[in-house]
């Protein structure tokens, strides 16, 4: 149980929702690097199209997705429609659902 | 206590809570509200991520590739969710170690439902529909409560929560429309997981003592009797469509009170499995505790690969 002290660092995640909007800040995680935090920050925050591009912030540094990994980073989500509510057909006599 | 009249600290915080506004993590906060919500917040992240296990255990059984799609795009947001909110945690001051810590050692607690077996494939859907939906109940208020960083990892959450009641809600409608037999799974499911989500709002609120406190505070904006009623009476039309019953003989239209009366859960049953001695509180247990242990070499083979790459990024000298 002594590894519990070796954690890794805590790096902020800011998502920039789409083209002429801001990166904001949308909260935080764990990663050993900057490349590892870009990619859980994807996995973590951005599952269904809710960016274009992210920054992670250690301390004073700054990482940012470059533009062109936009596709291949963001593109699984795209195809899987089944993560939205409307991918569901409920009849319209089911209430509050 | 405090004198709220001569402190100007907690004269801020009760400003500011007054006015409904939100406390931020670098503002003074008085230490019951810092623990209350470390209590709260940790035991709202270990359940989603417990909460993976009884769903988990269907992925590979998935009746086809769509529902396993599904069930593993669901499993993998509870993941997340125990993220926002193990994230939203640290902001007051403990670290994400501490927290596993805790979970594997029992000394915090997750929600007593993950305690109760996946028996059926119906509990999938079953799940989606009354475990998620029981957990929305709970969870839109909370979009609301008094710190920031709690309210906006919860109104991620809602977000995603829809989606798993609706993949749930549907299952089961695809499942009677079925043969005999999957009906009768879905009403057995369903009786299975009936009192145990209504407890999922906690002990009626004259025994639970720390309401009171907590909603003065803003971190809970409803007493548990009214969201219990609440999913109650969402429910039950949502029952009547789907063509199940629930197993309560008491459960009625009120028209004085405009709401369902409804029995009690066995609040007996409940105390005993949040103090561990429900049918799966050591499995769910020691499975997380095998993961986070059988984890390690790869968190360390992490940290000595960044230090590397940090080391040859700065020249030379710390390469070798
Ligand atoms: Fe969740
Ligand atoms: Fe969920």
């Amino acid at each position: 149980m002594s590894e519990v002290r070796a954690e890794w660092p805590l790096y902020e995640v800011f998502v920039r929702g789409k083209r002429g909007l801001n990166h904001v800040h949308v909260g935080s995680l764990h990663a050993a690097d900057d490349d590892m935090a870009l990619r859980h920050a994807r996995d973590v925050y951005t599952r269904r199209n809710e960016g274009v591009s992210i920054w992670v912030v250690q301390s004073k540094d700054i990482a940012a997705s470059s533009p062109d990994e936009k596709d291949p980073m963001f593109a699984p989500s795209n195809d899987k429609v089944y993560r939205h509510p409307t991918f569901y057909e409920i009849p319209d006599n089911v209430p509050h659902m | 206590m405090t004198d709220t009249a001569t402190d100007p600290l907690q004269a801020g915080f009760d400003t500011t809570i007054g006015h409904g506004d939100r406390i931020e993590p670098r503002d003074w906060m008085p230490d019951g509200y810092r623990r209350t919500l470390v209590r709260q917040i940790a035991q709202h992240a270990h359940s989603e991520i417990i909460g993976m296990q009884p769903e988990g255990a269907w992925i590979g059984r998935a009746p086809s590739l769509r529902r396993k799609a599904i069930l593993l795009a669901k499993v993998q947001d509870e993941a997340g969710h125990g993220l926002y909110l193990y994230s939203a945690c640290e902001t007051l001051g403990v670290s994400r170690g501490e927290l596993t810590e805790k979970l594997i050692s029992g000394a915090q607690k997750y929600s007593s439902i993950f305690n109760y077996p996946t028996l059926s494939y119906a509990d999938v859907g079953t799940i989606g529909w009354l475990v998620d939906g029981a957990a929305i109940c709970n969870q839109v208020p909370l979009c609301r409560t008094s710190f920031g960083p709690y309210g906006r990892a919860m109104i991620r959450i809602c977000k995603e929560e829809s989606f798993h009641q609706r993949q749930g809600y549907e299952l089961l409608m695809t499942m009677m429309r079925g043969t005999e037999a999957q009906r009768a799974m879905v009403q057995e499911s369903v009786n299975r997981f009936w009192w145990p989500a209504l407890m999922m709002f906690g002990p009626p609120d004259d025994e639970s003592p720390n309401s009171a406190q907590s909603m003065a505070w803003g971190i809970k904006r409803n007493s548990n009797d009214d969201l219990r009623q609440r999913f109650v009476d969402m429910s039950v039309p949502q029952a009547q469509a789907l063509g199940v019953t629930f197993p309560d003989p008491e459960l009625r239209w009120n028209a004085e009170r405009g709401h369902h009366d409804f029995g009690q859960p066995d609040w007996d049953e409940f105390m005993q499995v949040v103090k561990g001695n429900g049918p799966c509180n050591t499995q769910r247990i020691a499975h997380r505790r095998k993961a986070h242990e059988e984890g390690a070499w790869v968190r360390e083979a992490a940290t000595a690969y960044a230090a590397k790459q940090a080391a040859a990024a700065h020249g030379q000298e710390g390469a070798a």
